[in-house]
């Protein structure tokens, strides 16, 4: 069950260490703020959503690398998606991470890139650390403006 | 293995032997992730040792009845065992009267308990307390919620960058609108030893009390309330290889006796009309409601198992350790060491220029090392280190050079996955 190499996956360690679409996002029109109280972590999810669809999103913020590449993989995986699209990623995501039932290869392949997130299922303590990013976003869609928090 | 050693040069070694005190903690013989088990994080909670288990084992099967309530013997026995307890830790901390010793669920409860029965009975709008910049949360936040009920002020001693609290800061503090300093002995997060009798002896020289949060304190050195003079001094019986759900409160019977109750219920009164309640005396008056009584007794068995070992030689043991473990850690690339007080307790908090105190933790546990990452329930002070968290490798009278090696190590293997 608990094999360190199936969390810290190279596509984590290298999105962790190189985030993309990290930073402002000029002219972005929805923002949200997340907090993890179990780790003091915060970040910031901005996006510019014309006619329903999400055209660009960026992150800020400081955090492990679970949590880091977890946002900087949904940056890129939500561009070009739908509002209703980026919301339905979000709870198959969740899913894969907090469900008991191991993924199946259809998920997998249509989780694409989200796939290596799916290790963190093991680790039970970093399931918030996975979800934070995607919790903003679901936040920033929704227009909620209080900072939503992991717990 | 038992020979003792003349210096302690080898923390291993001497009069104190934590491999044989260890084979006295059945848990650190379990596996973690098929590994064996090393624990670092005895600052959260420590661990037990048999003759705990076996104590509170004990009061279920042979000593169990509710406490002053019964006329039959077991509740007789009960009863004196419970008030066995609170001398042990009477005697232990050298209180003058046992009836200064309350019963809590833990330091939580302490705190809260003279928040709002001290507090709100004696301070009022305008009236400041004294913090400082290292405290647990469990050392606001009470005192934040006074604030909100009554109008006081808040004020905080600020730390040096080595996680000292400031004196010259401090004093000038303490005026004329100051009724009370709360204040910890040790600082759970970074390890900092306060110069707590000074911190005293300065607040009573302006006439003002202090409370002592002593959670990390009480396991890691001798205290003596009576030198302290300290006006309250509150910890956790988890934390002192006792059970959780048992704490203590000290109090000068003085004050504790000026109090109003905290919470009202069974125990706690001398006789109840619908008009009027009349109170109980301390300490009971402040122990509603039937307490963690194999808890009490538990914890007062910790302290015949610590005070069988000696603390003095515990707290070498734990120096040394300290020592090993901080020039061990040093020389791990990109290692930062967050708290390098003069005087520390066996505290390492430390981050990674390469991993996140998290990503450290988990991969820790990979090697079956426990050891404690976040903010440690002190948020003010990782702000004032301008972190978000660190990790933290707590020592207590069980652990080894082996387990400081084994977290060397570990940290090797996190550079390795994050290098
Ligand atoms: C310094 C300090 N104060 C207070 C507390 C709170 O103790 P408890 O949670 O046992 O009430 C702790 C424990 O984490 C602590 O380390």
């Amino acid at each position: 069950m608990f094999d360190l190499k199936d969390l810290y996956q190279e596509v984590i360690i290298d999105h962790s260490k190189r985030p993309r679409h990290f930073g402002k996002l000029a002219g972005q029109n929805r923002e949200a703020e997340g907090y993890n109280p179990l780790c003091g972590d915060r970040l910031t999810v901005e996006l510019i959503v014309e006619d329903g669809i999400v055209k660009d999103a960026a992150f800020e913020g400081a955090g492990c690398a679970i949590s880091t590449a977890s946002a900087s993989l949904m940056t890129d995986m939500v561009r070009g998606k739908t509002e209703a699209e980026a919301q339905a990623l979000f709870r198959q995501f969740q899913s894969l991470v907090t469900r008991n039932d191991p993924p199946t290869e259809d998920e997998l392949l249509e989780l694409e890139k989200l796939a290596a997130l799916a290790g963190v299922r093991a680790f039970p303590s970093r399931v918030k650390c996975a979800t934070l990013a995607w919790h903003t976003l679901s936040a920033a869609l929704d227009r909620r403006n209080a900072p939503v928090k992991t717990e | 293995m038992t020979a003792p050693a003349p210096a302690r040069k080898n923390p291993d070694a001497g009069v104190f032997d934590a491999r044989r005190a260890r084979e006295d903690f059945p848990i650190l013989k379990t596996a973690a992730h098929g590994k064996p088990l090393v624990f670092l994080d005895s600052a959260a909670s420590a661990q037990k040792p048999r003759q705990v288990i076996d104590a509170v084992a004990h009061v279920y099967e042979a000593e169990y009845a509710n406490i002053h309530r019964g006329v039959y013997e077991l509740s007789e026995r009960t009863t004196a065992a419970f008030e066995d307890a609170r001398e042990k830790i009477r005697a232990f901390l050298n209180a003058r009267e046992a009836r200064e010793i309350i019963f809590v669920r833990g330091a939580t409860e302490a705190i809260n308990l003279v928040a709002q029965s001290f507090g709100r009975a004696f301070l009022k709008e305008g009236d400041e307390i004294v913090l400082s910049a290292l405290e647990h949360h469990s050392n606001i936040v009470p005192w934040q919620i006074l604030r909100d009920m009554t109008g006081i002020v808040l004020r905080v001693a600020p730390v040096n960058d080595a996680g000292e609290i400031e004196m010259e800061a401090y004093e000038k503090l303490l005026n004329a609108r100051t009724r009370l300093v709360a204040i910890a002995h040790v600082s759970n997060a970074i390890g900092t030893v306060t110069p707590i009798r000074e911190i005293i002896r300065l607040a009573h020289a302006k006439g003002v009390p202090v409370l002592v949060d002593g959670c990390q304190a009480v396991p890691h050195q001798k205290v003596d309330l009576q030198a302290l003079d300290c006006d309250f001094y509150a910890f956790s019986g988890h934390k002192l290889y006792g059970p959780s759900g048992i704490g203590v409160l000290y109090g000068k019977a003085e004050h504790l006796e000026a109090m109003p109750p905290y919470q009202g219920g069974g125990d706690m009164i001398r006789s109840v009309t619908f008009e009027k309640t009349d109170f109980n005396v301390i300490p009971h008056k402040f122990e509603a409601g039937t307490p963690h009584i194999a808890g009490a007794i538990g914890l007062g068995a910790a302290i015949d198992y610590l005070e069988g070992l000696g603390l003095a030689d515990i707290a070498a043991h734990e120096q040394a350790l300290l020592q090993h473990a901080t020039a061990r850690l040093s020389q791990v690339e990109g290692l930062r060491i967050v708290g390098t007080a003069a005087e520390k307790s066996s505290i390492l908090s430390f981050t990674l220029a390469a991993a996140h105190p998290h990503d450290i933790g988990t991969i820790l546990d990979g090697e079956g090392i426990a050891i404690r990452t976040g903010h440690h329930c002190a948020q003010p002070l990782m702000d004032r280190f301008c972190v978000a968290a660190t990790a933290r490798a707590s020592f207590g009278l069980y652990n080894t050079t082996e387990d400081a090696d084994a977290l060397a190590e570990g940290l090797r293997k996190v550079l390795e996955i994050f290098g």
